[in-house]
């Protein structure tokens, strides 16, 4: 590491104006960062933090309104071009030609970056091997999974032999099997080759790998430091209650953070459930302890997303308004055990291709089942053959003793179902939605209009019944999904990827609004690809080629993940064993 | 809720959320009236074969009496109008050359005198060849108003004499014949679009996915998106209705109920065929490409501009299968011929039967193509 700056940024702000559609944003203000050479530097933050505004301005692709950037000792305002023939951007979305093959990828980027003819085999060669892409040069990107396509992306960046590189939310979507990979890489180019590389990301313990972490939030620089001194924020504060045999961890989760003023964060993880307090000490009473009253209480070491959940607290939710949340018994209810949903051996081929192999599971009345896999595990295939949307090559499905084959329309009156992206009617009122669904599962007149008003004012969504769905902020979009699917109080919940794209704070609020549907007796039915959410669930399924490698509580899964202390690594462990087992 | 009224009050819920989302959009609401405004318009000045205003010139070297009187029945047609008088014939390929006029008329100085002399007086007309169907309608015009005038000098009849007349279209105005045609090719290019993108776009908002969870059956599903087009598409061709009616004054000579009949049903044919392409394509662009791929063909064989009986053989037949030839032939007998229910009940046959097939596809699409 050497004293040599790469991007030197003082006071730098950059406002967008209000358009008809949105008010006036402030996405950076007077932001002070600076990156040294040869570092790798995390900026982490929620969504609409200003981390891709950040990005955008040191590549040039945007004007700032005031303040300073220098960027490889230029500044970017004056000569962007300058600063363009030094840097690698990788954005979200990397524009891969999906069409054309990994190797017609490199070769027309290195087209484009004018990189002589002889030095290039030895180039691709080397980005190849970095990548692990060498056997697959042939295949078309379209054809490659998101951690590769990731991986091809990184290397058409990495082309031009960039000084300084720049990755949004590199491992967006990507499981977490490749997300170890890419980083591995970026640890490679970090060390090896120095370069200076600054990444975006949501995923707290990947900002724990870099020497250097920036904390936005809302446009505002909250903290910045090594990983290790940013911890200050959390020490002392942080502590684990061991969670008695029999009761769902989301349980304690819930009434500890029902704790609101005196409980920062809470997150169930194995036989425990980790928390924060605001204060440098142990209140005398939580609120839990009313509910356990000889809740084993022991302080534990702080992590970086403490501190991340601590400051974004501090610094007030991007939530609007936090909904009421639905009251909690005193005693969790037992789990019959009683099936509600049953897959038998069911296959779902897409030509030659078997998304689904062979697959049996049930899932119990009253539980959160969780569908959890790396991308094209099958585990999407899956969810939507459950609730109906895809029929299955063979095998039997039945939902709520209902055939899925022989009766679909009856089967899909019992379920509810939430997709990943906002998918109600935008032009319609919030109303006219709820109407909609509401007649679509044959509530009528009376019925109709108290369905509607219960779950308007579960979710809150009072206030906004005759605004357009589709101008709604994200926090009530997801509010009004969730009412539309509720509206027939369907005995199962389908929820694909719900908390995908939603931020940290407002992600707890959500599963605390899951827990209190689960209490009273709903069954649901989750995927996700955060790992640690799987905590949430009384079982989870994880699914890898098609095939199903593990089923159970949470706790069994860690366990057969080889007692890993986390669900993440759990979960790469039982991948590869599976793996290893198919191939050997 | 019984099933039947349990599947009416779906299908009830479905029609409202359509004609919601088509009316709130204010794109949609724009594509609803102004294309319908500005093609009725345009195809109702520009659509027609007749002859309005036929600039010309005259070389009148006769200088008489005769010749005046002649050229007074000219401009007393309302027609022509007379743009310039030459004063010698070399004059002439100079006004035809820069299209100042269409026709040039010499008279020769010979003119009255050969009257006089009850010979056979030429006059020589030049017509503009570039433009071979309108220099032949100003040339037959000219030859006519000759005939009158002949008649009128002579006072005696000619020996054998047409005296046509053009039933239903009395003034032989082409527009009567185009403009109700429109009133069907308007309709069939909303509903076709309407109904073809109606699936797509749920499909690209991710709103399709939702719609199939619910209990709704793709029966149901589908009759809900076959009748907010049909509603629309009906409310279109009022309107092009009463731009035929009350801007171009052409009146109605049959009845309006059964007019409405002929283009329900026709829009039924049609809503099948849309319902069809929206569930076969991925997405709206592709909609609008296999729209056009359809509409074109049904436009150029349905006889709306060219008669069917000039089309090859092979192409007289594939007419049989568009349902727009059925429509505008029966629009047309309505709106200008009177013709009730009886006369144009025949044309329903292929439409409906058309119906029949579309209908069933696009159901069997949507139940093997959706999921």
């Amino acid at each position: 590491m050497s004293d040599i700056i790469m991007i030197q940024a003082h006071h730098l702000t950059k406002q967008f104006p209000a358009r008809p559609s949105s008010p006036a944003v402030t996405a950076l203000s007077t932001l002070n960062l600076t990156v040294k050479k040869g570092t790798l530097t995390a900026l982490i933050g929620p969504d609409g933090a200003g981390k891709t505004t950040f990005m955008r301005l040191v590549c040039g692709l945007l004007q700032s309104d005031s303040g300073s950037l220098s960027v490889c000792g230029y500044d970017v305002q004056q000569s962007p071009q300058a600063v363009q023939d030094r840097i690698g951007y990788m954005p979200q979305k990397f524009g891969l030609y999906e069409d054309l093959s990994v190797m017609e990828n490199l070769t027309l980027y290195a087209d484009i970056h004018s990189i002589p003819p002889d030095l290039r085999q030895k180039h691709f060669r080397e980005l190849l091997d970095l990548t692990g892409l060498s056997p697959f040069t042939a295949r078309p990107a379209g054809k490659l999974s998101g951690g590769m396509k990731q991986k091809l992306g990184l290397a058409c960046t990495l082309v031009s032999t960039p000084d300084l590189l720049l990755l949004d939310e590199p491992t967006v979507g990507v499981d977490p099997l490749s997300r170890r990979e890419l980083w591995h890489i970026l640890h490679t180019l970090s060390e090896e080759k120095s370069l200076t590389v600054l990444v975006n990301t949501s995923y707290i313990e990947e900002a724990e790998q870099c020497q250097y972490a920036y904390i936005l939030h809302k446009g505002q620089l909250l903290a910045d430091g090594t990983p290790e001194s940013l911890l200050q924020y959390a020490r002392g504060r942080c502590y684990a209650v061991r969670v008695p045999q029999g009761m769902p961890p989301r349980f304690i989760q819930s009434w500890l953070l029902d704790d609101r003023h005196v409980v920062m964060d809470a997150v169930p993880e194995g036989s425990q459930v980790r928390f924060t307090v605001s204060s440098r000490q142990l209140p005398n009473h939580l609120l839990l302890q009313n509910y356990l009253p000889g809740a084993v209480i022991t302080p534990v070491s702080p992590r970086l997303e403490d501190s991340f959940m601590i400051l974004l607290r501090k610094a007030g939710s991007t939530e609007e308004e936090t909904p009421g949340m639905p009251s909690l018994p005193k005693v969790p209810p037992a789990i019959s055990g009683d099936t509600i949903i049953e897959a038998h051996d069911i296959v779902r081929r897409f030509g030659s291709f078997v998304a689904v192999d062979h697959t049996s599971f049930s899932v119990h009345k009253g539980e959160i089942f969780g569908l959890l896999g790396p991308n094209g595990a099958g585990k999407s295939t899956t969810f939507r053959m459950l609730c109906g949307l895809l029929s299955a090559s063979s095998g039997t499905i039945s939902v709520y003793g209902v055939n899925l084959r022989t009766a679909r329309a009856r089967a899909r009156s019992y379920i509810g179902y939430v997709a990943q992206k906002f998918s109600l009617y935008s032009t319609l009122s919030v109303y006219e939605n709820l109407c909609f669904f509401g007649r679509a599962y044959g509530l009528a007149a009376h019925k109709l209009q108290e369905r509607i008003e219960t779950v308007a004012g579960q979710f809150h969504l009072n206030n906004c019944l005759s605004m357009a769905a589709g101008s709604l902020p994200g926090g009530y979009k997801q509010r009004l999904s969730m009412a539309a699917a509720l509206l027939h109080d369907p005995p199962i919940l389908f929820l694909d990827e719900p908390t995908s794209g939603i931020d940290p704070l407002a992600r707890r609020t959500f599963w605390r609004q899951i827990t209190g549907l689960a209490a009273r007796g709903t069954t649901i039915v989750v995927t996700t690809h955060f790992m640690e959410e799987a905590e949430y669930c009384d079982r989870i399924m994880i699914q890898d080629r098609g095939r199903l490698i593990a089923i159970g509580t949470p706790s069994a899964i860690r366990h057969q993940g080889g007692d890993s202390p986390t669900m993440n690594e759990a979960f790469i462990h039982i991948v590869e064993t599976g793996r290893q087992k198919e191939d050997s | 809720m019984s099933s039947l009224s349990l599947t009416l009050y779906h299908i009830y819920a479905l029609i409202i959320k359509e004609l919601l989302a088509t009316l709130k959009d204010p794109k949609s609401r724009v594509i609803l009236i102004v294309p319908v405004l500005v093609q009725g318009l345009l195809f109702g000045y520009t659509a027609t074969y007749n002859l309005e205003h036929v600039p010309y010139a005259v070389v009148d070297e006769d200088h008489s009496h005769e010749s005046a009187e002649f050229l007074s029945h000219l401009d007393g047609t309302g027609i022509f109008e007379r743009v310039a008088t030459l004063s010698s014939p070399q004059q002439i390929s100079q006004v035809i050359d820069n299209q100042q006029a269409m026709l040039v008329l010499t008279i020769p100085s010979d003119f009255s005198k050969n009257l006089h002399a009850g010979k056979t007086a030429p006059v020589q007309t030049i017509t503009d060849g570039r433009n071979p169907s309108t220099a032949g309608l100003a040339a037959g015009y000219v030859s006519s108003i000759a005939t009158a005038y002949n008649q009128k000098r002579s006072g005696q009849q000619s020996l054998v004499e047409i005296r046509s007349r053009i039933w239903y279209n009395p003034n032989n105005i082409t527009r009567h014949m185009f403009l109700p045609s429109l009133i069907p090719m308007l309709a069939l290019t909303q509903v076709l679009i309407l109904a073809g993108l109606s699936v797509a776009r749920e499909r690209e908002n991710g709103t399709f996915d939702q719609l199939l969870v619910t209990p709704l059956t793709p029966l149901e599903i589908l009759i809900g998106k076959a009748v907010p087009p049909i509603l629309i598409g009906l409310v279109q061709a009022s309107l092009m209705l009463c731009l035929v009616l009350f801007w171009f004054k052409i009146h109605l000579v049959g009845s309006l109920a059964v007019l409405y009949l002929t283009i329900s049903i026709f829009l039924v044919s049609c809503v099948g065929l849309g319902l069809s392409i929206s569930a076969v394509a991925k997405n709206m662009q592709q909609v609008m490409v296999y729209c056009f791929l359809f509409l074109l063909p049904m436009i150029l064989l349905s006889g709306l501009a060219t008669p069917i009986r000039n089309m090859p053989p092979v192409l007289q037949y594939i007419t049989y299968i568009n349902p727009m030839r059925f429509a505008i032939e029966a629009i047309r007998r309505i709106y200008l011929e009177g013709a009730g229910l009886s006369t144009v009940a025949p044309a329903y046959i292929p439409m409906l039967a058309l119906a029949a097939v579309t209908l069933p596809l696009a159901a069997w699409l949507f139940r093997h193509k959706l999921s």
